[in-house]
């Protein structure tokens, strides 16, 4: 698919960890958090992300150390390129814990 | 056992209320995440993938069942029912939420736990043989000196804000299970025409750019040891450079001086504050020592242990493996693998914690230790007590007969929680065991030490495993370099990189190429591993990894 108007602008979600629980969320386009990654807004501009990451970093009181992950748009919404972000969004691999289990 | 002074129970309840208040001020929105931050890592708390992690300090890796029980209570209540113990010989608990770590910390100062200096540019947990006390090899004691050093390291006022983290390992015997040489400074317990005292090795170091430590002083007799440790770490805390994080190890800076002009600058400042340790150390390094005086063993017979043995193949298959020589007559030390095949290295549930308690308490005077090899060790058990130990341990899952074996590995762990990572660890550690123990081989291979990282940092010493497995991203996909023949005792070598890494999906099938070419070149049973690899140099292993079309499969 083309990306022509922000040329080498790829995908990308704002994600940091929750203050309080410590888990992975996103930022959603209805200006509120989500713990799921494909409710969180696609953002397929630079200067719009920019802007979103600003939001985010002013919002120390729910979220630690966010920033802009690679992502791309899959058929139920953003879905991670890299697999640290794919790790992030499931949780680890040796148990059944983090999100994948259904919760933080 | 030793117990926490008056005066080390009150900087503890402060700091834990100091704590306390800064969560507070972060959560009311008082404090911003950058000035938090520091303060949480002063405490231990670290950000990691998913979740929290709370890095608690197991001084030399003693416990006692008391305290086992505490960090299986701390697992249940406040994580998800488990803990992880580290090559540091700490414990990290993965999953604990910002607002309980205030309640956690107090619940570990109950039985004078804490999480402090396990983070930061500090003098961090002093670790030790995990033997200590108890082996058969042993010079000394190491873990009074161990406490005494963290007594003058806790809080030292010149050493709050070091160019980087300073890791102090020590040994009291000549087969060094402490990893002495890749500590920013090994203590060797030595005997000098009978007088006890230090062989200090300085500048070793994993991380990206790995260094087998230099003998700074043959001898530093005992009274002279705390002036001589602090004139090292104010040399280095003056040279060490702070403009670059990667050059700021003592490693580098002995490294850069050359270890001649730091061997000069020491002695001269030694010579200088030496007469300001007036003998308080000395006076306070007794007490410690009377402190950890051995346990009351007792003469018993042993004839139901060699029955046992005798009669139960499993039973001998664990001693084979899992015990080690005591000093006392009669006695063994117990090593309890926390390998169990396909399971994660060094995590522990809570029921496990509390049944480790439990056996400590009725057969091994209440005393437990953690290894840096991420096992859990009874130090002093009866011969006479061994098949009920076992069977219970059996009970518990924790009987597995794998100590120094391929599936006894050492893993950090990776990007299945660290926010370092470029690859996992764990699974890798989980495929290599797994595997292994369906061919039924282990025993056949004997001794072979595999340690995994899940990044340059080497918190899973790579660098000094037999077989060693570094992970990475290459290209957004997971990679896995090996290095051959590293060594982590007395005989300290690092691992020499085998040519380019595997992908996940090719590593295990790599490690097998690697096992069966050991097994072909071998002399026999007993030419082990590292002892073959020193022969025949990289080229067999090399020419197996990357030369041969079809690896012989093992059936
Ligand atoms: C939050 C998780 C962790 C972080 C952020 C972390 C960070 C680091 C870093 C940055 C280094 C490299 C230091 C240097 O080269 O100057 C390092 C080294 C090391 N870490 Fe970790 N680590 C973590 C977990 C662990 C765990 C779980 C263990 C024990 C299993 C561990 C034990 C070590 C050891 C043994 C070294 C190498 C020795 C040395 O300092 O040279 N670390 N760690
Ligand atoms: S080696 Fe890397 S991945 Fe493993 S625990 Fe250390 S920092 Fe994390």
């Amino acid at each position: 698919m083309p990306r022509d108007s922000s040329r080498e602008f790829t995908p990308k979600v704002v994600t940091g960890n929750a203050l309080i629980e410590g888990d992975v969320i996103y930022l959603t386009a209805a200006d509120d958090w989500t713990r799921d990654l494909a409710r969180a807004e696609l953002l397929t501009d630079e200067a719009t992300a920019r802007l979103r990451l600003m939001m985010a970093e002013g919002q120390p009181d729910i979220v630690v150390g966010p920033y802009l992950a690679e992502v791309a748009q899959g058929a139920d919404g953003p879905r991670p390129v890299h697999f640290r972000e794919a790790f992030r969004s499931t949780g680890p691999s040796n148990y059944f814990h983090g999100k994948q289990a259904g919760g933080a | 056992m030793y117990s926490y002074s008056e005066f080390d129970a009150a900087f503890v309840a402060e700091r834990n209320r100091q704590f306390r208040q800064q969560v507070e001020r972060r959560l009311s929105g008082a404090l911003t995440e950058e000035e938090f931050k520091p303060l949480r890592l002063m405490n231990g708390l670290y950000l990691q993938l998913h979740a929290y992690m709370l890095r608690v300090a197991i001084p030399y890796g003693t416990l006692d069942s008391r305290q086992m029980r505490q960090l299986a209570m701390i697992a249940e209540r406040w994580d998800k029912g488990y803990g992880h113990f580290t090559t540091r010989q700490n414990i990290q608990y993965n999953w604990p939420k910002l607002r309980d770590v205030p309640d956690i910390l107090d619940a570990l100062a109950e039985v004078e736990m804490h999480a402090i200096q396990t983070s930061g540019n500090t003098i961090r947990n002093v670790t030790a043989d995990h033997f200590a006390g108890a082996a058969a090899d042993e010079l000394a004691d190491p873990r009074p000196v161990a406490e005494l050093i963290r007594q003058w390291s806790t809080d030292h006022p010149e050493f709050q804000f070091l160019p980087r983290k300073f890791k102090i390992a020590v040994t009291g015997s000549p087969n060094d299970r402490a990893v002495t040489m890749a500590h920013d400074i090994g203590l060797q317990i030595v005997s000098r025409e009978g007088e006890i005292g230090y062989r200090v090795i300085v500048g070793g170091g994993l991380g990206r750019t790995p260094m087998l430590g230099k003998v700074l002083r043959e001898f530093v007799p005992q009274a002279d040891l705390l002036p001589y440790l602090e004139a090292t770490v104010s040399v280095w805390n003056l040279l060490g450079r702070r403009d670059n994080k990667y050059k700021s190890r003592i490693k580098i800076t002995v490294h850069e001086h050359g270890i001649e002009d730091i061997r000069a600058r020491v002695e001269e400042r030694f010579n200088l504050i030496r007469p300001s340790f007036g003998g308080v150390d000395q006076a306070l390094f007794e007490q410690i020592r009377a402190a950890f005086a051995p346990p009351a063993f007792r003469t018993r017979s042993s004839e139901g242990y060699h029955a046992a043995r005798a009669a139960d193949p499993v039973f001998r298959a664990w001693c084979d493996t899992n015990l080690a020589a005591h000093r006392a007559p009669g006695y063994a030390i117990v090593q309890i693998s926390l390998k169990a095949h396909g399971a994660t290295p060094g995590d522990a549930s809570a029921a496990q914690m509390r049944a480790m308690a439990d056996l400590a308490e009725r057969y091994g005077h209440d005393a437990l230790r953690i290894s840096h090899e991420q096992n859990v060790i009874l130090p002093h058990v009866h011969e006479a007590d061994l098949p009920a130990l076992h069977e219970e341990l059996r009970r518990h899952g924790l009987a597995t007969a794998n100590i120094g074996l391929i599936s006894e590995i050492i893993a950090c762990p990776g990007m299945d929680y660290c926010t370092l990572a470029t690859a996992r660890s764990i699974p890798i550690a989980q495929q290599i065991a797994t595997r292994f123990d369906e061919l039924r081989l282990e025993h056949e291979i004997g001794d072979l030490k595999i340690k995994i990282s899940g990044c340059i940092n080497a918190c899973g010493h790579h660098h000094v495993g037999h077989i060693g497995i570094l992970g990475l991203d290459r290209a957004g996909a997971e990679n896995y370099q090996i290095t051959l023949g590293g060594d982590h005792t007395q005989d300290a070598a690092l691992g020499q990189r085998t040519g380019p890494g595997f992908s996940a999906e090719e590593i295990i099938p790599a490690i097998e190429r690697i096992i069966h070419t050991y097994l072909a070149h071998r002399t026999g049973p007993e030419e082990s591993f590292v002892s073959a690899f020193r022969r025949t140099g990289m080229a067999p292993f090399k020419h197996a990894l990357y030369e041969v079309e079809h690896a012989h499969a093992a059936e």
